[in-house]
């Protein structure tokens, strides 16, 4: 009884860990003013919250008795093609020649002056 | 679902999942240019993928396990497809 409260407050705080992800990463998709900034948000946080679901998902599957390996098995396949796909499309972009806003390296770094 | 707690996070996240929707969905229209179309198609599938989920878990079925990993992998598919498309010309050379 006490095993089975810690683990549905421990599949709560990781659903509510994957909504904050997800929603992190909607709001950088919408936000962000340029391609390159706007490929680096949700790819990183919606994975994290699909992890975050079947994780939860997991749990409580493994609470009713039953092995959660249909779960285990999107998780492998997410976390596996999220950084393929991001670098495709990232190779996209670059092929199609979208502009990036964010400074050059020559304005990026302070030369260094030598004394 | 037998603890408050659960039901709360169950439609907590659906709602911050249904709001992550909308706001792909509004790049998807918006998007300047095709490339940031597609970001937010592979973005939306991820979601779908979690909304799937969060119903297999409210309803305490297996059963729609498959369904997203189906979904997945065609949204893989579908995004691998759009990029090489967007940068090559072609999909299968």
């Amino acid at each position: 009884m006490e095993l089975n409260q810690l683990a549905e407050w421990l599949a709560a705080v990781c659903l509510l860990v994957s909504a904050f992800f997800s929603l992190v990463g909607a709001i950088g998709l919408v936000r962000l003013p340029d391609f390159y900034m706007r490929l680096h948000a949700p790819t990183k946080a919606s994975t994290l919250g699909v992890g975050g679901v079947l994780l939860a998902s997991m749990i409580l599957s493994a609470l009713q008795g039953r092995a959660g390996m249909a779960e285990l098995l999107i998780t492998l396949f997410v976390f596996v093609t999220a950084p393929v796909s991001a670098n495709l499309m990232a190779q996209a972009a670059l092929h199609l020649g979208v502009h990036t806003r964010a400074p050059a390296p020559e304005e990026a770094v302070p030369e260094r002056r030598t004394s | 679902m037998n603890t408050a707690i659960l039901a709360f996070a169950l439609d907590a996240a659906t709602a911050a999942t249904a709001l992550a929707f909308v706001l792909c969905a509004w790049r998807l229209v918006r998007g300047p240019q095709s490339i940031d179309r597609v970001l937010a198609i592979d973005t939306l599938y991820l979601n779908a993928v979690a909304l799937v989920v969060l119903l297999g878990i409210r309803l305490q079925t297996a059963l729609l396990f498959e369904a997203a990993l189906i979904v997945a992998m065609l949204g893989f598919a579908s995004t691998v497809a759009l990029a090489r498309y967007l940068s090559r010309g072609d999909v299968i050379e």
